[in-house]
């Protein structure tokens, strides 16, 4: 009965490319119904797990079960259960919107009849009905991350990959598409979504796995990840200077206080569980640097992922920067 | 799960996408009328439309098939719309033999369009037809298969296009429509019996003008053998290499 909970069980999954390991013994689950989260910074083994999971890529070592049934060898027979959304829309230019739905229906054996009544409902449900005959090409990016999300469930699959749905979408599209994802999860959708978007994945999912470099380093509902940071907090300060000048003798000072990051004249440290602001007010002011602005908040999502992976704020605010659409925030 | 209808959609989309385009129905038209006019006018004696139609139709279909597969093979990997094919539920063999059945097809028109021409130009009977038919088949799936190698060998359009001409040029030289296999140099001769048109067309100058040098049924079972050869090889590279 258990194991029939869980959609999607990977155990031990390796993925090595030329003597490279990209996916390294992951072990994970799916169950029934969630929206499970794949969390990891760019290059951590995200897509190549994904196609692991779809058949796009042999498995090295480990295996991947569908409702209990191995499928590691030959993943035909999964296939059919499962929607894939890639990261990049890759749906037929020259096709319309309900043509590249109906071409999808037919990959997965449904008859005429079948395939045009469902590509209508969706094309209602993601509410495309007036661009249906306008070829894909003309579709805007949002519009073609939606027909690509609603070609992944034309099968009405048991459960729908998305790999990265909202990046390169501007925010009013990214908010619409996470309103259709919490809409499908409602309606009992499984789905197995991977992100770089830190926020994204705290509000969309119910449990989430941290993949670094191959290894899932934590794994979780979100509740249980912020566990880790109870007692936390993290104080960021608005100054009248730049604080990269006093950054060492800060360290010296404070040595229970760890600097999240600091840039220019803003400022994120995060404390120890007993602490008093006014120390570190005094510092700054006696250093001549004004503080405008002190706010104490709990540890996110994000911190989490830092501590947890030790992964360096600037290094993934970089990556963020290098991969994020306009608006959107709180990338790794 | 209903495998035919995902490989009748294919070809469907397939044909519709690429080969009933009106730049590809003219290529069909052009290309066959260029190689007959290129014959007479380089010719310096006068030549039969009759000797000219085994070999007008060998390159027709060489050329039509590999180039249309070699390149939309290429273009929809590139644009990643191939992906969406290897993710369906249906088998590599069955996928891979639904994306090339609309550049056989293509290939049989095309070898057909010479004949209506000659037709008109010349009286055409005599010929073996069925022998006709099932050369032209074979020749269609052989180089269609060919276009499929090159496919898998290659990753950018020009890349196609300039891969497919190392193996169409010589071929177009060396199996025996310009120059009989038997005037050529005798360390050259290996080369022409290791390229399949050699075979294709030489059955096509059997039935056409019952010239042929080799045996029928040496050339149609070449024909098979260099067909399941190309296939079975392009799928063992579309499993190695893009099924990472």
């Amino acid at each position: 009965m258990i194991a029939l909970l869980k959609i999607i069980e990977a155990e031990n999954l390796k993925k090595q490319y030329n003597g490279f390991t990209a996916v390294d013994g992951v072990n994970f689950h799916i169950k029934r119904g969630e929206i499970f989260g794949f969390l990891g910074p760019n290059g951590a083994g995200k897509t190549t797990t994904i196609n692991m999971l779809t058949g796009l890529a042999h498995i090295t070592a480990g295996s991947v079960k569908l409702m209990g049934e191995d499928y590691t060898r030959n993943a035909i027979k999964a296939q059919a259960l499962m929607g894939i959304v890639p990261d990049e829309s890759n749906l037929y230019e020259e096709l319309d919107g309900r043509e590249n739905l109906c071409f999808c229906g037919a990959l997965y054996g449904m008859d005429k009849k079948q395939r045009e009544k469902r590509a209508d409902e969706l094309l209602e449900q993601f509410g495309l009905q007036e661009a249906a005959s306008k070829p894909f090409k003309a579709y805007s990016k949002g519009m073609k991350r939606k027909l690509t999300i609603a070609a992944g469930l034309i099968h009405e699959p048991e459960i729908l990959f998305l790999d990265e749905p909202t990046t390169g979408i501007d925010v009013a599209f990214a908010r619409q598409i996470r309103s259709l994802i919490t809409n499908l999860h409602k309606k009992g959708t499984t789905i197995f979504l991977t992100t770089h978007y830190i926020e994204e994945a705290e509000r969309l999912c119910e449990r989430i796995a941290f993949i670094v470099q191959g290894r899932i380093v934590r794994e979780g509902t979100v509740v249980e990840l912020m566990q880790e940071t109870q007692g936390e907090n993290i104080i960021n300060f608005i100054l009248g200077g730049d604080f990269s000048a006093v950054q060492t003798e800060f360290k010296n000072s404070f040595p229970d206080y760890n600097i999240i990051s600091g840039k220019n004249n803003s400022v994120s440290i995060q404390s120890p569980a007993s602490f008093s602001l006014l120390p570190l007010v005094k510092f700054f002011e006696e250093r001549s640097l004004p503080v405008f602005e002190a706010k104490i908040v709990h540890p996110s999502l994000e911190e989490v992922f830092v501590n947890v992976t030790g992964i360096e704020l600037q290094k993934l605010q970089n990556e963020q920067s290098t991969r994020t659409g306009p608006g959107q925030k709180g990338g790794i | 799960m209903k495998p035919w209808i995902a490989f009748f959609n294919i070809l469907m989309k397939d044909m519709r996408s690429y080969y009933l385009k009106p730049p590809n129905i003219s290529w069909g038209l052009i290309f066959p009328v260029a190689w007959t006019l290129m014959f007479f006018l380089r010719s310096p004696v006068a030549v039969e439309v009759r000797d000219l139609l085994p070999g007008v139709m060998a390159l027709s279909i060489l050329f039509g098939t590999t180039s249309m597969l070699a390149v939309t093979i290429t273009f929809e990997r590139k644009s990643r719309s191939f992906e969406r094919l290897l993710l369906a539920p249906i088998s590599l063999n069955l996928l891979m033999l639904a994306k090339t059945s609309g550049a056989i097809m293509f290939g049989i028109i095309n070898a057909f369009v010479p004949v209506i021409f000659a037709a008109i130009l010349t009286n055409l009977s005599g010929i073996n037809w069925l022998m006709v038919l099932a050369s032209v088949v074979l020749i269609a799936i052989t180089s269609t298969f060919l276009g499929l190698f090159i496919a898998v060998s290659v990753t950018q359009v020009f890349e196609a296009q300039t891969f497919s001409n190392f193996f169409r040029f010589p071929m177009l030289f060396l199996c025996g429509l310009f120059i009989p296999l038997a005037d050529l140099p005798s360390f050259i001769r290996p080369v022409s019996y290791a390229l399949p048109l050699t075979y294709g067309a030489d059955i096509l100058k059997t039935a056409v003008s019952q010239n042929g040098v080799i045996a029928v049924p040496l050339n149609f079972l070449a024909l098979l053998l260099f067909s399941g050869f190309l296939f079975a090889y392009s799928i063992y590279n579309v499993n190695r290499k893009w099924i990472l």
